[in-house]
């Protein structure tokens, strides 16, 4: 549209689906400040009640994992079954964790 | 293709007059503000004015089949919608004004002209909904407390553009100021009382529209005050929109409204 979307800063969007659960990152968008990308998550993500909660944070303050380091990161996790607690058996009471 | 369809004449009590005017200004509204769909100055944006105008429609199908029931003949909202001639809307004379909204073949238009609009009618519909929300006609009243949560958004947004704008650079408060006095002088019609709102206001049906000015001031007064946005001053001209005396530009909205229902009679789709 105009050059205005890109002199905006990014913010990323997180939405709390129904009370109790969390809040759940859904998108991005365009705002001048923290108040109307409030606003503006309210109009892009819950126009069909997705929501109850809205958070915000500007993109540029997320620190992300390297994807260089994915392999030094995340493969080494993939032969530790013994951290999965699998092993036990649980109650009929809690069986729907 | 069938026949063109007729206007429908209506029973005008003074209680049909009286919604149809809330009706008319929130479906004119919304008409206007759905012309910035696709044509937003950003996305969100237009995202977000195109989903209160979906708003506004909502409360306006909702006050148009509560208007049908009132007048009694058993016509519906598209029909009312569709069907009537210019002389039988009543809406406020300020929706209908031209958006002044700039797109690929229209340049020079201005977003300030939407964004002032927008918040001197929320304003006023907030005070509106708080009044019909007492009102002893209980439909009536549970459309105003739905209608006022949506209001209460759009107030906001509205207010906070007007705010941004007028607090923006030289150009973008300039712009407001210049939008302020192309609508001023249509606001004095959403103050100003005739029988139909002493008909509402002794029945119980809803406030008289001189009864909101309080709250709409202080509303203004609480966004102009923060941007240092002078109120003009008043003039002699008073619009007629709510008499079904219109300005120039409803005949042209409502023969592109009602182009379709006009030549398809009850056509759905």
């Amino acid at each position: 549209m105009s050059e205005a979307s890109q002199e905006w800063p990014l913010w990323e969007v997180f939405v709390r689906p129904q009370p109790g659960l969390d809040h759940k990152h859904c998108g991005s968008l365009h705002a001048a400040d923290a108040k109307m990308a409030v606003q503006l998550a309210r109009e892009v993500y819950t126009r069909r009640q997705e929501g109850t909660s809205v958070w915000v944070v500007k993109s540029s303050d997320i620190t992300a994992s390297d994807p260089a380091d994915k392999a030094m990161y995340f493969d080494p996790m993939e032969d530790k079954v013994y951290r999965h607690p699998s092993f036990y058996e649980l109650p009929e009471s809690v069986n729907h964790m | 293709m069938s026949a063109t369809a007729e206007s429908i004449r209506l029973n005008l009590t003074p209680a049909v007059r009286y919604v149809l005017r809330v009706a008319d200004t929130a479906l004119i509204h919304a008409q206007r503000l759905a012309e910035w769909c696709g044509h937003g100055p950003v996305l969100e944006e237009d995202i977000a004015l195109t989903n209160m105008a979906l708003d506004l429609l909502g409360q306006a199908r909702a006050l148009l089949t509560h208007a049908a029931r009132l007048e009694g003949q058993g016509l519906d909202e598209d029909q009312l919608a569709f069907l009537r001639d210019e002389r039988h809307f009543f809406n406020l004379t300020l929706v209908e004004q031209p958006m002044r909204r700039s797109s690929a073949h229209a340049p020079g238009g201005d977003f300030a002209d939407t964004v002032l609009r927008n918040f001197l009618l929320a304003a006023w519909f907030k005070a509106l909904w708080s009044g019909l929300m007492l009102s002893n006609d209980l439909t009536l009243a549970a459309i105003a407390a739905k209608a006022q949560e949506e209001t209460r958004y759009h107030l906001q947004h509205a207010g906070d553009w007007v705010v941004r704008l007028g607090d923006g650079t030289e150009e973008s408060a300039a712009r407001v100021r210049a939008a302020l006095q192309r609508a001023w002088p249509y606001t004095q019609e959403m103050f100003v009382d005739d029988a139909v709102d002493a008909d509402a206001a002794a029945s119980g049906l809803g406030p008289a529209r001189s009864s909101l000015c309080v709250g709409w001031d202080a509303e203004v007064a609480a966004v102009f005050g923060a941007v240092g946005l002078a109120v003009p001053p008043a003039t002699p001209f008073l619009s007629t929109g709510t008499l079904g005396r219109h300005s120039e530009h409803l005949g042209f909205m409502l023969a592109e409204m009602q182009v379709l229902q006009r030549q398809h009679p009850g056509g759905r789709w």
